[in-house]
């Protein structure tokens, strides 16, 4: 039966390929994108949760109960 | 650079950690409860309020959309504003957010009991909370993208990309998975019937895994663990690629809690290979996050916020890889129904979101305090009684889920079943339920040890509602130059591009299933229900008997054997909603029409243990007492019509006459039996809809036709 509806709808069977070529070119342009990407702007990105420290009263070594000095 | 001074709203976030812990613990709570139920039916106390179809979905609402929900927004709420250097964008807003939710929270954990349900896994509130629902996320995204569009820091942290597709998916999620026709205020019926239902609610309840449990806290790992570590990401490259493919990839994957069901094949197996490829970004998430420590785990050994976020990211990446492994055919054959699926779901539930929540709020309720822990030896106890808890309730689960599905698919050297009494299999694993309970209620006591943990933290310290902060406004000339830069420094363009690339993945599954409606071979003799089994059917639905038992039998000989024949999708074309159910705790119930006599049932519904001795289903004494209520039945025909369920025009005059005419012969077969039935009843209508289920094909089984 299961094959039966797959033939019910014409050319189904170009919607899985359809979706693979899709994904792998959208894989490829966000490779493409992060090998070239600035390293400047990967060091200013990962380090924003690290901005405005000193607003807190603790340091953020992780330790959590050790007062900043 | 001028500086500008503002402040962070701290009040917001204490209230949705609260509401987390306190819902938290009711909802796991609810969890035990019904765990032990399993072992212990007598423990619903013969309340109908209390019995496990109607509870099992309000311990999983309040896990999912309390507990974890309200971690997500404390979690948003504190990390959002510092990320953008904002404050939030309207206090208001987010108050209205904070008491919208509870209310919501509040509605479900009544009507869910009162088993005022829709029958859809994770989306089982009824329509006016549907819609509640609505409203509230919109609030929720006015008020995050407000922030956004208002920030201080040009660039998008990738947390930030998280929470943006967190709230558009999960928007369209509710909005398609919700259509229905309402009956009454606290009834509707679901705009699709049969297979589409049953591809629109996996469609929903896959990607509300992905995006309700796991995209927002990706967005909390990537900012709650650098912070945590006091290290940055180990790569952002790695977590941008990790972010794309990962929301490109999960919404193609629903149909994999489908295979083998009388869904297109074709479906079937591109839910399949996405989900395999779905390793890939997954497993890139699982690693960025581990390689933060690096360099930092002699640290993991004495901090527990780090324990947990580390056991959280493990468990992360276990059940990323189960997930895929699980949406293998072969595999699946054996794991779905089973409690294989439930200690899958565990893994997620308590290690990825209930650890990372609890690394995030030992981390967090300091903070805003201004103060120490109340005690770290306490938490580091909780990780490890949560740990031991995980571990008992996961290698039961996986024990009893394999054992069972053996013994379903065991045949004797005369070719016929070995277990030919589903019975037998579920009494093989009771002490299997026994040790779940019992490490769900480790995981309790862990998470009663953080609420007093907490409650004492918070009473040591005094919240800083409003903390302050400046920095520097952001220079709109500032130019941009390449795209992705371009695209962060755009919210709403961001936000569309999440949107384009998550409906691409639902349109190329739902366009042909559309197409399908004209496609799905109709079978002749498959006719509507009756008046009273549709009322029958309502009632399975209020007593959420689809929480226990399939009805679907699958194309394998050991389900042919046991049930009959397998199910076609030509079946279902009138079933608002669909009821395949998802596990098996009791037997299948799609050819259980005819199997056995009336009587039968009327005795199986007062006491099973009447029919079948050690059962562990629960009693149902009031179906025989509750006089039927058939005020809304002319109206439900109306309703099913306008769904396209062929009643002919005015049949809805005759509705009731009908109604009562089956009902009464039903009553007379019960009578003549020796028992005192009588025919207005609900009981009566259960078993006519029972007696009903799958026997349309047997009344002309060559008529398959297009």
């Amino acid at each position: 039966m299961h094959k039966e509806l797959l033939q019910s709808i014409d050319g189904i069977s170009v919607y899985p390929i359809i979706s693979l070529i899709v994904f792998v070119l959208f894989f490829v342009v966000i490779l493409v994108w992060m090998l070239k990407v600035d390293k400047k702007y990967i060091k200013k990105m990962e380090n924003l949760p690290f901005e405005n420290e000193e607003e807190n009263n603790f340091n953020n070594t992780g330790d959590l109960y050790e007062k900043k000095v | 650079m001028q500086l500008e001074k503002f402040s962070y709203d701290n009040k917001i976030v204490r209230d949705f950690t609260i509401a987390s812990l306190v819902f938290g613990v009711v909802g796991m709570l609810v969890g035990v409860l019904i765990a032990s139920q399993l072992f212990a039916p007598e423990l619903n106390f013969s309340i109908p309020f209390l019995t496990f179809g109607r509870i099992r979905p309000l311990h999983t609402n309040a896990v999912i959309f309390a507990f974890v929900g309200n971690a997500i927004f404390a979690g948003i709420y504190y990390s959002l504003p510092r990320l953008l250097k904002a404050p939030m964008f309207s206090t208001l807003l987010s108050r209205i957010h904070f008491w919208g939710w509870q209310l919501i929270i509040v509605a479900a954990a009544i009507s869910l009991p009162l088993g005022l349900t829709t029958s859809k896994e994770y989306a089982e509130l009824e329509w006016p909370i549907d819609i509640a629902i609505t409203l509230i996320w919109v609030v929720f995204g006015i008020n995050m993208i407000g922030t956004i569009i208002k920030r201080r820091e040009k660039h998008m942290y990738v947390a930030i990309w998280f929470y943006l597709a967190t709230w558009v998916t999960v928007a369209v999620l509710h909005i398609v998975n919700s259509f229905e026709l309402p009956v009454s205020l606290f009834k509707s019926y679901s705009l699709y019937a049969g297979v589409q239902d049953a591809l629109v609610q996996w469609w929903y309840g896959h990607n509300a895994v992905a995006f309700f449990l796991t995209t927002p806290y990706l967005g909390l790992m990537y900012y709650y663990l650098p912070k945590a570590a006091n290290r940055p990401v180990y790569s952002y490259k790695l977590s941008i690629i990790h972010f794309w493919s990962l929301i490109f990839l999960y919404i193609w994957a629903g149909p994999h809690h489908l295979l083998y069901s009388a869904l297109p094949d074709w479906a079937q197996s591109l839910g399949t290979v996405f989900s395999i490829m779905l390793i890939a970004p997954s497993w890139g998430g699982m690693i960025n996050g581990l390689l933060t420590l690096r360099g930092a785990w002699d640290r993991v050994r004495e901090d527990p916020i780090l324990k947990f976020m580390v056991v959280a990211v493990t468990a992360y990446g276990m059940s990323t890889f189960e997930g895929p492994m699980l949406s293998l055919k072969n595999v699946n054959a054996i794991a779905h129904f089973t409690d294989w699926i439930v200690a899958h779901v565990h893994i997620g539930a308590l290690g990825w979101n209930g650890f990372l929540t609890a690394g995030m709020f030992y981390w967090l309720i300091p903070k805003i305090f201004k103060t120490e822990l109340y005690s770290k030896k306490m938490a580091n106890v909780h990780f490890w009684v949560g740990t031991l808890g995980i571990v008992f309730y996961a290698s039961a689960m996986y024990w009893s889920g394999v054992a069972q599905s053996l013994m379903w698919k065991q045949f004797n050297d005369m070719g016929m079943l070995q277990y030919p009494n589903f019975l037998e299999t579920t009494l093989q694993i009771i002490p299997m339920y026994m040790i779940r309970a019992f490490g769900g209620t480790l995981y309790l006591v862990g998470m009663l040890m953080m609420v007093y943990n907490l409650s004492k933290t918070m009473m040591a310290g005094k919240l800083v509602t409003n903390e302050e902060a400046e920095a520097a406004a952001m220079h709109k000339e500032e130019k941009e130059k390449i795209s992705h830069r371009w695209l962060e420094g755009k919210p709403i363009y961001f936000l569309l591009a999440s949107l384009v690339v998550i409906l691409i993945g639902g349109i190329v599954e739902f366009v042909p299933t559309f197409l399908v409606k004209s496609n799905i071979p109709t079978i002749a003799s498959v006719k509507p229900y009756t008046p009273l089994e549709l009322e029958g059917r309502d009632l399975y639905i209020r007593e959420g008997c689809n929480n226990c038992h399939s009805q679907l039998v699958r194309p394998f000989r050991s389900e042919t054997e046991r049930y009959g024949e397998y199910s076609k999708a030509g079946e279902y074309v009138y079933d608002h909603p669909f009821l395949w159910g998802s596990k098996r705790t009791g037997p299948d119930l799609h050819r259980v029409g005819g199997k056995y006599p009336n009587l039968w049932h009327y005795l199986h519904m007062e006491n099973p243990r009447s029919m079948s001795p050690g059962s562990i289903m629960p009693p149902y004494p009031w179906l025989i007492e509750n006089a039927l209520d058939v005020s809304l039945t002319p109206k439900k025909i109306n309703v099913m019509r306008s769904l396209g369920v062929p009643y002919p025009e005015g049949y809805e005059n005759q509705a009731t006459d009908d109604l009562m005419k089956q009902a009464e012969a039903i009553a007379l077969d019960l009578q003549k039996n020796g028992v005192p039935a009588e025919p207005d009843k609900e009981i009566i209508a259960l078993i006519a809809y029972l007696q009903r289920l799958g026997t349309d094909i047997k009344a002309n089984p060559v008529a398959e036709s297009k």
